[in-house]
């Protein structure tokens, strides 16, 4: 270019003014023009950051009630009790052997040792409302005492035991003690024996280690959510190892080695609709197949893995096949140019660089079907299980169904358990995809 | 003759064919892409394929490794031999005949993996070597052979993606001649590659001659010039013209060629 060139050029030099003013860039009309756009710029922007705020605070919102809801679960109320484990109850004709042992009537040395306490409970009514103190699950744990050291018969020890969850509720302030007598669960002789036992310190709120190792109860103060994430996990490892290799050995026939015709244009298109099919139909699908028809069961993990393995294999070949379709051709062309067979191309590179990108897949799905309470509850996984399951045959339940049982109850106990059972289930999702993103980054290569 | 001072090779007609395609026609789906293309490609020289974009350089080189294969709307018709045997042979395997006639392509294209694991991958999955002290031998030599052995030696295990564009590019040819092919087909090599890195690539082409036979697709005319013995110029899917280089950058007998190399389309 040339000086003249340069010179004649309208955007150029400042000297120019008067050839600048003379441009269609610079009339009022075009500085409205861009003063419009800019406008409209930042209008999106606000627009975008309000959508985000909102889904934040939605989001803080609901962790807010969960949390706040959920986390008393974490301790329940204690009551300390002087426990007679007395020799007439309990070996009523002599016999000290575990039979005898828990054929006792545990109920009566309970409400004895509260009689002891506060005589004036011996009435009929007083001693059904004294006994409602304490919760069922204490008779369990006197005879557990027992169980393991029968010497303890014929002696006094110094007991703290589980309240019922009643008492619990008041002392976690979610029951209103405030209210009229007879709308409340707990009348006045009890908040008054209640009141005696908070001022002797024999009333505490203690760690709940039985929600974390127990399995589902009919009573809240008993419940516990090991038995739901076992129940998941084994669910969860049964989707895994069926959906995986039969989801990437699938993306990789329909994205390597498949011929492009009609009929693999079907599949595809079949596939996609798969993913979309709401899942208590893969439930329906399930009892009729794996219950029904292959007699397989009823509410163990392994159909209920077998049902999520077939709601996530769409998502698993779906995510897949985008991931192995993001490899470049380059990678595929170097192979083949030096020789490698089809297959020898797929699994030395192409796979490698797809293998972020499908596990990451894989855990989103697995997440999903960590979450999913529909199609199980088709093949009977929303049973009352007492059981911890030992194995992916035995009855059980999952975290997302023990969930939504126990939000169907309608005692004031479980509303907390459901807090904190959701919690649970939040962390297990968050650790899943922590473990996602952990993955990515770990085989994430770069060419 | 001043665009070729190496040393004359002997007429094409005087050295043994190595490559023959005779009435070669391929077609994408409908569209007939390469137009009765007959040519013979001598032992040990460098071929150049020139003409405007477009014109089905490309897709004829991929015919000679039959990596059209990959395509699957590709079909290929006519007869191409390599040393006297049809490559489209139903008992051809193609991962053999790949084997023997490696590719360099476009755009270095390294493994995401360590500079020895691109060398040494072709000779592992066809069974070059026997232990690993072969194995470094084999690497050792095709660093060698591509001229990027003194550059990378200390650093073997560094990933091949970390090398500059020049440098993966003659990884990408170390890649190929570890595998010990009798031709090697070059898809334009330097087309991604800045002026420096162009050089060294020529050179090393220059040099790989004296052991393989080579065909390169280019843009360049000047590169076509500089690297190669015989040209063939291609227009429209057709081979317009093919000649000792010299004869078709001085004195091209069609004037389609003429009009190309004289940069009046293209």
């Amino acid at each position: 270019m040339t000086d003249a060139s340069l010179a004649a050029s309208p955007h150029t030099s400042p000297a120019n003014a008067s050839a600048n003013a003379n441009s269609v860039h610079m009339t009022d009309a075009a500085r409205a023009r861009l003063r419009r756009r800019y406008a409209a710029d930042r209008r999106f922007r606000r627009v975008g950051l309000a959508a985000v705020l909102f889904g934040v605070s939605a989001l803080g919102f609901l962790l807010f009630t969960i949390l706040s809801n959920g986390f008393t679960a974490f301790r329940q109320t204690e009551l300390r009790l002087d426990i007679v484990f007395s020799r007439d109850i309990i070996a009523t004709d002599g016999k000290t052997d575990s039979r005898a042992i828990r054929a006792a009537d545990w109920a009566r040395l309970v409400r004895e040792s509260l009689q002891a306490k506060f005589p004036d409970a011996r009435d009929r009514r007083g001693s059904r409302l004294v006994e409602a103190l304490v919760s069922p699950g204490a008779q369990g744990q006197l005879m557990d005492m027992v169980l393991a050291d029968p010497s303890l018969i014929g002696q006094t020890r110094t007991v703290w035991v589980l309240a019922a969850s009643d008492i619990d509720m008041i002392v976690k302030g979610h029951a209103d003690r405030g209210v009229a007598e007879e709308a409340r669960r707990v009348n006045d002789r009890q908040l008054a024996w209640m009141d005696a036992l908070q001022k002797d310190g024999a009333l505490r709120l203690a760690f709940n280690t039985r929600f974390l190792t127990g399995a589902d109860s009919r009573y809240p103060e008993l419940v516990g959510i090991w038995g739901g994430i076992l129940g998941s996990l084994y669910t969860l490892a049964i989707t895994l190892a069926l959906a995986f290799p039969l989801g990437v050995m699938a993306a990789i026939y329909l994205e390597e080695f498949a011929p492009k015709n009609r009929f693999t244009d079907l599949i595809e298109v079949n596939i996609n609709n798969l993913a979309a099919v709401p899942s208590i139909v893969f439930g329906l699908l399930g009892l009729a197949v794996f219950l029904n028809a292959f007699g397989m069961p009823r509410s163990a993990p392994l159909v209920g893995g077998c049902v999520l393995a077939l709601m996530s294999l769409p998502i698993i070949i779906i995510a897949a096949r985008a991931a192995l379709r993001a490899v470049p051709p380059s990678i595929r062309e170097a192979a083949l140019g030096l020789g490698a067979s089809r297959l020898q191309m797929v699994l030395h590179h192409v796979l490698p660089l797809a293998m972020p990108g499908i596990l990451t897949g894989t855990i989103l799905s697995m997440a999903h079907a960590l979450g999913e309470t529909a199609p199980l509850l088709m093949i009977g996984m929303v049973a009352f299980i007492v059981d911890i399951p030992s194995g992916p045959l035995d009855a059980a339940t999952v975290l997302p169904v023990q969930i939504f049982m126990w939000a169907d109850s309608p005692e004031r106990g479980f509303v907390e358990k459901t807090s904190a059972a959701i919690l649970v289930l939040l962390i297990f999702l968050l650790g899943m995809n922590a473990v996602a993103i952990w993955l990515r980054k770990r085989f994430e290569r770069r060419w | 003759m001043t665009t070729n001072p190496a040393t004359e090779p002997a007429p094409a007609s005087a050295r043994r064919a190595k490559l023959t395609a005779s009435g070669v026609d391929v077609f994408y789906g409908p569209k007939h892409a390469i137009k009765k293309v007959s040519i013979d490609i001598a032992e040990r020289e460098v071929v150049a394929f020139i003409g405007p974009s477009g014109c089905g350089k490309s897709t004829f080189l991929r015919c000679l490794n039959r990596m059209n294969d990959t395509i699957a709307a590709c079909r290929v018709t006519g007869d191409i031999r390599l040393d006297r045997d049809d490559i489209y042979a139903p008992d051809v395997d193609v991962v053999q005949l790949r084997a023997r006639v490696g590719m360099v392509f476009q755009k270095p294209n390294p493994f995401p993996k360590s500079i020895y694991d691109n060398v040494a991958y072709g000779p592992r999955i066809h069974g070059l070597a026997g232990s690993k002290s072969e194995l470094d031998g084999i690497v050792e030599h095709a660093l060698k052979g591509a001229a990027l052995w003194k550059e990378v030696a200390d650093r073997l295990d560094s990933p091949g993606t970390g090398l500059s564009g020049g440098q993966q590019q003659r990884l990408c040819i170390a890649r190929a001649i570890a595998v010990s092919p009798e031709v090697i087909l070059m898809d334009e090599p330097c087309s991604a590659l800045d002026p420096i890195a162009t050089a060294h690539v020529e050179e090393l082409i220059d040099e790989l001659r004296a052991r393989y036979t080579i065909v390169i697709v280019t843009h360049n005319m000047q590169q076509a010039a500089r690297v190669s013995q015989r040209t063939a110029f291609f227009h429209l899917g057709e081979l317009v013209e093919e000649n000792d280089t010299s004869v078709i950058f001085t004195n091209p007998r069609d004037e389609r060629t003429q009009g190309y190399i004289t940069g009046r389309y293209g």
